[in-house]
């Protein structure tokens, strides 16, 4: 069952639009932000909440990368792997967190802290290379600064 | 017309199509898989590319996808333009990158779309090294099977299932290359129409799941033009056959009924064929006790004396041949043959055909239903009842939309333009029914009431649009008012058109519906009046002379009789079983012919085996009052006999009248139309059986028909001679003529390079067209007499007052489970419900009964167990009962009744 | 040298508020265009001034709001959408000014919505951009306070609300038709043009979408006029642009120049030359989606006529520089890899040939590729060619793979002849 809150978030949105079948995207996100990913269960919920058939929830679902079908992890890394953290050398920064928190792109950590996953520019191109914790945009990233960052999320 | 050029040669076309379908008309094998002619273009599979040229002086031009094209004046194109042939070829070699190439054990191989655009566009040597993303499959239910490995991503599945035919549980998933179409888990596709996936997929990914259980591949079947027996539509069939079992249903086209589509109910229904309890001897019961015996012959002698001596009642059937009929009536005299209906059901179908053919309103093909722009369904649940009638009024939902979009510029074929253009304006579109109904989503207007209340409702309508007709003006105000913004609407369109029933057993709403045409007309306008007729021949039975049901029941308790012949109609089906057995305890000899064994079956003395739809040939008459004609697919095995061919037998026995002998099919169509010259259409304008097309027969096997002489090695090598057929200008061969067949008698689809269901567009005159060699199949019998004027109905019926302890029950009719002859089919069993009973949740509480858990109630007398179930729209004091044609005692709804026990 | 889209952007320190933005002459221009401009005023205004579209493809802005109807049958709504979705790599300007000073975006906004007369407005946002959602939302809600959103805007009759929506991922919905799908809710397909958005655009209705950039422009130019606004530049397309340089430049960042500043200007003088130890092999001009330059193109003016001259397109202005220790393989490898992963999947050619070319990429890398690979990318080049697919998404992933296989001819073989990448030590 959809909270008291999610279903109040999501009323919001329907507001915005001519129907509330166009509020989808914004109830996955609000969803999702509340559970932390969307469960086959979830897209029910959702598609009852919007009058829509699962099928219809689930089809915009997994078109989007940054709707999770899958569970993850208290904390989300999303390591930029487009060009310009590429020729910055982000391919070295990864190294180091998947060898730290023993994951790869794709795999949560077994006490559910991350979840490590490769995510496209970041728009912070200037200050390659970069990454994003949470709702949290890291910089000019280096070995050592990598690891004072992890720290802050347990 | 106007002029455009391609590759240098001008032609001269419509140009209301788009490049693709344009050039496909002209006869060019441009490749294509995304378009398809009733669903439009959306340029997804970039296939179909051409070049375009600027001017006269453009040398170069660029490369345009000709389905996303519209046709303007002076257009000058290359389709062999080296560069785009080039193209197109790359498609095709990125769509093999992931296709799994698994044609020897793909279902599709040798009608396969894909098969034969790779060919087409020369892709032949692989240069892709990796390796192949692939998928699980879901199980989707009984009808069609998965195997998604093989998807070329053309979208059309779901733009089928989704956009034209409004399902909601197929879908495409993920992006990038790793699109998946199904549905969000497994299990059974919910639309009546998902069968049509098998063929609007231009691979393997969809296919025939009960083909399956007995697979042949394409050029091994033998096939036959037919017509659906499964509702009152008359739907186009091919049914293919091999070894003597029918093997599949596909749709044919008919440009004015079907168009590319059928039903689940009608491409499955088959099975009923291969049934085991299908009655293949002649059986026999030397005295009553007994069971049947198997009989070698039915004893002549017995025989004529029974039909010099005794009187003779014959009783026909609705979902028999036009022929079958008027044999049995001919053989028992026109006072003796009955139609094998309730006098109740009779009645009704003989007033609508007569509003029908009164010229008070059109009787329209569905293809014309479609192009309607507003609709009022009266009582009818038309996606149970006469399913592509529903996919027909989808469409027409969709003529206001259209409209703007034109408009805006956005022509037809450009359909997801003119579906994001407006994304929720309706056709007007209103339903009056005593339940929920799936088409309810459509509606402006829904009102839920008893039929008598909907009748009223259809009063009121009629009197709201012209002044003239009785007045009913609803005391409630709101109510009223609806009523008038339906009037409105009826009245601006161009197409009004009303639906109404006859399957919800009231003949007022049939009145009413009546009364709207009537003061629509007289308004100027030029109404449609479409009706579910319940089944395949119901329209053409009542117009022979007889009786019903009641009064053969009445004549035979009154003077008896000493023979009754039953012609392929289960009484039990339609009368109560009380009523039921007063007819056979009344009779000395019953003699019974039909497929299947039934509760009437099992009562015959004689029980003589009916060849069904696949074994024989015959016409029968649609809602819309067309002709048409099915033929044999399989040649008919002895004893199995047609039952025209049984009572002509019984005739010469009898030595009666030698008149109504026959030998051959066009005998007895002879004999109907000197007798009924209503039906002279269907002599005059059907091809006999001497038919010839330049001097040559068609043949019902494909030209690579392989393995013939293979067939029969177990019993002996050498190769039996085909079976004659005397009935039909059909071949059972591969011999016969080498073209495209006259309309009616196109037994397959295939034409070089095209080996799917495809190549359809080969054999019209234009994608989504009428057929060439004889335009679309069919007569229209209803002759319009066209009344100057006509009287309006006048006697309204009371308002519906539930009375305490008492409900009304309305028939619930399913696709699956209400017609008797698909019922019996192993795969429609898996979809049919146990029987259930509908009422809203208030009444649910107020009766103490519980949900979900079978409860007892009484009818007239009958028993009835059925589960309650619960939908809000059903009225206060009103409950709807399923229809089953099995597992469920026969009771005549509506009806009063009540609860016996929880 | 005047800088008016970055003049109240100051890096450390929050955007103005409205209040302060004003101070400096913020909403001055929207004051003028709705107080003394009738729309189609503003329309002509702009078409004169020759402003082309920011987001890429260089559309002109005035031409686009020209093609909305002026009368909807109806009445129906019409719709505005600021594109700032920028997830083309290498792209970050439109974050600057978002982040920067919101009110500018939304100033140009009311009057480009007034413009076309428009009732609704949605600003489509990166879901990355978290910060600059939450200064944006911000911005509006002051504009609300201020009256500049909302009914009877200055007392004039006009109404219009601003919406912002955050996007779920994906830089297909950066196209402006994928957007519109997105912004309904829907899976971000691309759309069949014609009809245009400006004919059925967001819920079928007309509708314009214009990048960030476009519409920071819109108020400096009603207020200083279409004259002015030609003089910024150096080469007469109008206009400063933003321009950006990512790699290793000693200084990357973002500067905002005049249209037509030399491409050694901007990487020599503003980005302060390549890092020590590093040369320049070749440059991507405006974004992954375009072709690349080289040494040879360094006097090569930025704008949009001259950058086509050489070869390339000025897209997005944000320059990528392909320094001679980076793989060029590599380098368009992880550009495929994203548009591979990026394409929507409608359509054959992107859905099937992107995958395609990213796994022979993948097998020079890992040396395993042979020298018929070549003539396959070259023909995959073509083959995803503009008009062959549905949208402009595979086009632009050619464009960098063809300029490629062009420049750097040599260092594919290279990895054929060596069966290694010669970048990777062994
Ligand atoms: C694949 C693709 C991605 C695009 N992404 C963006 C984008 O992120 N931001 C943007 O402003 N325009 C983007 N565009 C261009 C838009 O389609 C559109 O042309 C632009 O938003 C119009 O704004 P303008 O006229 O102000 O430039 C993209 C185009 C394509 C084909
Ligand atoms: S080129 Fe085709 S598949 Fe690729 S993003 Fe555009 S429409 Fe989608
Ligand atoms: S048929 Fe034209 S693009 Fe598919």
């Amino acid at each position: 069952m959809l909270s008291t809150k999610e279903k109040e978030e999501i009323y919001e949105e329907t507001r915005l639009y001519p129907y509330p079948a166009a509020a989808c995207i914004d109830a996955l996100k609000i969803v999702q932000h509340h559970r932390g990913w969307i469960s086959d269960e979830a897209i029910e919920e959702i598609a009852s909440e919007l009058d829509m058939s699962v099928e219809d929830v689930d089809s915009v679902a997994t078109f989007y990368t940054r709707i999770y079908r899958k569970p993850v992890g208290r904390n989300v890394i999303l390591v930029c792997d487009s060009i310009s953290c590429m020729v910055m050398g982000y391919e070295s920064m990864y190294k180091h967190i998947s060898d730290k928190l023993s994951v790869h792109f794709g795999e949560t950590t077994p006490d559910g802290r991350f979840t490590l996953l490769p995510i496209s520019c970041l728009g912070d191109c200037d200050h390659a290379p970069s990454l994003m914790i949470n709702d949290d945009l890291h910089n000019n990233l280096t070995i050592n600064s990598i690891d004072e960052i992890l720290e802050k999320y347990q | 017309m106007i002029k455009i050029q391609i590759d240098g040669t001008f032609y001269e076309v419509k140009g209301d199509r788009n490049l693709l379908e344009t050039c496909l008309a002209l006869g060019f094998d441009i490749p294509y898989f995304c378009n398809h002619p009733s669903l439009g273009s959306v340029g997804a599979c970039r296939l179909c590319a051409v070049k375009k040229f600027a001017d006269a002086d453009d040398k170069k031009g660029r490369v345009v996808m000709s389905c996303m094209e519209a046709v303007t004046e002076g257009m000058r194109i290359s389709v062999n333009d080296p560069a785009v042939k080039t193209f197109r070829a790359a498609v095709i070699e990125g769509l093999m990158t992931n296709h799994p190439h698994d044609c020897p054990i793909c279902d599709e191989g040798g009608e396969c779309h894909l098969q034969d655009m790779t060919v087409m566009t020369g892709h032949n040597y692989r240069k892709f090294v990796f390796k192949k993303r692939t998928y699980n499959n879901q199980n989707l239910g009984p009808f069609v099977q998965h195997e998604m490995n093989r998807c070329i991503q053309c979208y059309r599945c779901v733009r089928f299932y989704r956009d034209y035919a409004g399902g909601k549980d197929l879908n495409v998933f993920g992006s990038a290359n790793h699109v998946y179409f199904g549905r969000h888990k497994d299990g059974i596709l919910e639309s009546e129409f998902s069968g049509n996936l098998v063929e609007v997929c231009p691979t393997g990914v969809f296919t025939d799941k009960p083909l399956k259980k007995h697979y042949a591949r394409k050029w091994d079947m033998t096939n036959a033009p037919s017509v659906c027996m499964h509702c009152g539509l008359g739907c186009n069939i091919i049914v293919s056959e091999r070894y003597g079992s029918v093997r599949r249903v596909m749709s044919r086209y008919n440009g004015s009924v079907n168009g590319y589509f059928i039903c689940d109910r009608g491409r499955f229904g088959y099975e009923f064929i291969n049934n085991p309890d299908r009655i293949k001897k002649i059986q026999f019961r030397p005295s009553k006790n007994n069971n049947l015996q198997e009989a070698r012959e039915v004893s002549e002698t017995g025989l004529s004396e029974i039909f010099k001596s005794g009187k003779v009642v014959g009783i026909g059937s609705p979902r028999a041949s036009l022929e079958s009929n008027f044999a049995l009536s001919a053989l028992v005299g026109k006072n003796n043959f009955f139609h094998g209906i309730s006098g109740k059901e009779q009645k009704l179908i003989q007033k609508a055909v007569s509003i029908l053919e009164s010229g008070i309103a059109h009787s329209p093909s569905l293809k014309e239903i479609e192009k309607c722009d507003a609709v009022l369904i009266l009582g009818e649940d038309v996606t149970n009842t006469a399913p592509m009638m529903a996919l027909s009024l989808r469409q027409a939902s969709r003529n206001k939309t259209l409209g703007i979009a034109a408009k805006l510029g956005i022509p037809k074929w450009n359909d997801n333009a003119v579906r994001e253009m407006d994304q929720d304006t309706k056709s007007p579109f209103f339903i009056a029914s005593s339940f929920s109904t799936k088409l309810d989503e459509l509606a402006d207007e829904i009102y839920n009431a008893a039929p008598g209340d909907i009748a009223r409702f259809g009063y009121s309508i009629a009197s709201a649009i012209n002044s003239g007709a009785p007045v009913l003006i609803h005391p409630d105000e709101k109510l009223q008012n609806r009523v008038r913004k339906i009037a409105d609407a009826l009245s601006a369109a161009e197409n009004p058109l009303i639906v109404t029933c006859i399957t919800s057993g009231n003949e007022d709403i049939l009145n009413a519906s009546a009364n709207i045409a009537i003061a629509l007309s007289t308004a100027g306008k030029k109404p449609s009046i479409a009706i579910a007729f319940p089944e395949c021949n119901s329209v053409g039975l009542s117009m022979l002379d007889g009786g019903s049901l009641d009064e053969a029941a009445d004549t035979i308790s009154k003077n008896g009789a000493d023979t009754l012949i039953i012609l392929e109609n289960d009484l039990y089906g339609r009368l109560s079983l009380k009523n039921a057995d007063s007819i056979f305890e009344k009779c000395r000899q019953i003699i019974v012919l039909d497929h299947l064994m039934n509760e009437t079956a099992k009562r015959a003395d004689i029980l003589l085996p009916a060849s069904t739809f696949a074994d024989s040939v015959g016409t029968i008459v649609n809602n819309e009052g067309r002709a048409q004609r099915f033929y044999n697919v399989i040649q008919v095995a002895e004893p199995v006999k047609e039952s025209w061919r049984w009572i002509s037998d019984m005739v010469k026995i009898s030595e009666k009248n030698n008149d109504y002998t026959w030998d051959k099919f066009d005998n007895v169509v002879a004999s109907l139309v000197s007798s009924y010259p209503v039906f002279s259409g269907i002599k005059e304008k059907m091809v006999s059986a001497d038919f010839r097309f330049f001097n040559e027969k068609i043949a019902r096997q494909n030209k690579r028909f392989s393995g013939r002489t293979a067939m029969n090695a177990n019993i002996s090598v050498s190769e039996p001679k085909p079976p004659q057929d005397n009935d039909s200008p059909l071949n059972f061969s591969m011999e016969g003529y080498k073209g495209d067949p006259p309309s009616s008698l196109i037994p397959y689809y295939w034409s070089p390079g095209w080996n799917s269901s495809q190549s359809m567009t080969k054999y019209m005159d234009e994608p989504e067209g009428h057929l060439k060699e004889g335009g679309d199949p069919g007569i229209i019998i209803f002759s319009n007499k066209n009344k100057s004027s006509v009287d309006y109905f006048k006697n309204f019926p009371d308002p519906f007052k539930a009375k305490p302890g008492e409900l009304l029950i309305v028939p619930v009719y399913m696709i699956f489970g209400s017609e008797e002859l698909s019922s019996k089919g192993e795969t429609i069993a898996e979809r049919i419900s146990e029987p259930f009973i509908l009422f809203n949740e208030k009444e649910i509480t107020k009766l103490q009964l519980i949900e979900n858990e079978k409860s007892k109630f009484i009818i007239n007398q009958v028993v009835i167990t059925a589960i309650v179930k619960h939908d809000n729209k059903i009225p206060d004091g009103v409950a709807g009962l399923s229809v089953l044609t099995a597992g469920m005692q026969y009771t005549d709804l509506p009806d009063l009744g009540k609860v016996l026990s929880t | 040298m005047e800088t008016p889209l970055t003049e109240h952007i100051k890096e450390n320190r929050p955007p103005l508020r409205l209040s302060d933005y004003e101070k400096v002459g913020g909403y001055r221009g929207m004051h003028k265009a709705l107080k003394e401009m009738a729309p189609a005023d503003i329309i002509s205004l702009i078409k004169s001034s020759n402003l082309m579209g920011r987001g890429g493809a260089g559309f002109p802005t005035g031409l686009k709001w020209s093609l909305v109807p002026k009368d909807v049958p109806g009445g129906s709504l019409k719709y505005l959408i600021a594109n700032a979705d920028e997830m083309e790599p290498g792209t970050f300007k439109d974050r600057y000014l978002l982040e920067g000073n919101p009110h500018q975006l939304i100033s140009g906004m009311i009057i480009a919505a007034y413009a076309i007369q428009a009732r609704k407005a949605y600003i489509f946002i990166r879901w990355a951009y978290k910060k600059a959602e939450i200064i944006i939302r911000n911005a509006i809600s002051e504009a609300y306070e201020a009256g500049y959103l909302g009914n009877n805007i200055l007392g004039t009759g006009y109404n219009l609300d601003l919406y912002v929506h955050s996007s779920a991922g994906r830089y297909i919905c950066g196209e402006e038709t994928a957007l519109i799908n997105s912004l309904e809710g829907k899976r971000g397909l691309p759309r069949a043009k014609p009809p245009f958005p400006a004919t059925s655009g967001l819920f079928g209705q007309p509708t314009v979408v214009n990048n960030v950039e476009t519409l920071c422009w819109i108020p400096h130019i009603v207020e200083n006029g279409a004259e002015w606004f030609t003089k910024l530049s150096i080469t007469g397309e109008g206009g400063t642009k933003i321009y950006g340089v990512s790699g290793r430049v000693n200084k990357p960042g973002l500067w905002e120049l005049p249209v037509g500043t030399t491409l050694r200007e901007i990487i020599e003088k503003h980005a302060g030359g390549m890092k020590d130890g590093y040369r320049l092999k070749g440059v991507i001009p405006g974004g992954a989606s375009t072709d690349f330059l080289t040494e040879a193109h360094m006097d090569t003016r930025m704008d949009f006529a001259s950058v086509r001259t050489a070869g390339s397109r000025l897209g997005t202005g944000t320059m990528i520089i392909l320094d001679d220790k980076t793989c060029p393989v590599a380098f368009i490898h992880n550009m495929i890899k994203f548009f591979a992963l990026e394409s929507c999947g409608w359509c054959t050619p992107c859905r099937e040939g992107l995958p395609w070319v990213q796994k022979i990429l993948e097998s020079f890398e890992e040396g395993t590729a042979k020298t018929e690979d070549i003539g396959i990318l070259e023909f995959q080049t073509q083959y995803m060619g503009p008009g062959n697919t549905f949208c402009a998404h595979a086009p632009g992933a050619m464009e960098p793979l063809q300029s490629g296989l062009k420049y750097f001819c040599d260092d594919f073989l290279k990895h054929i002849e060596e069966k290694h990448c010669p970048w990777r030590r062994l």
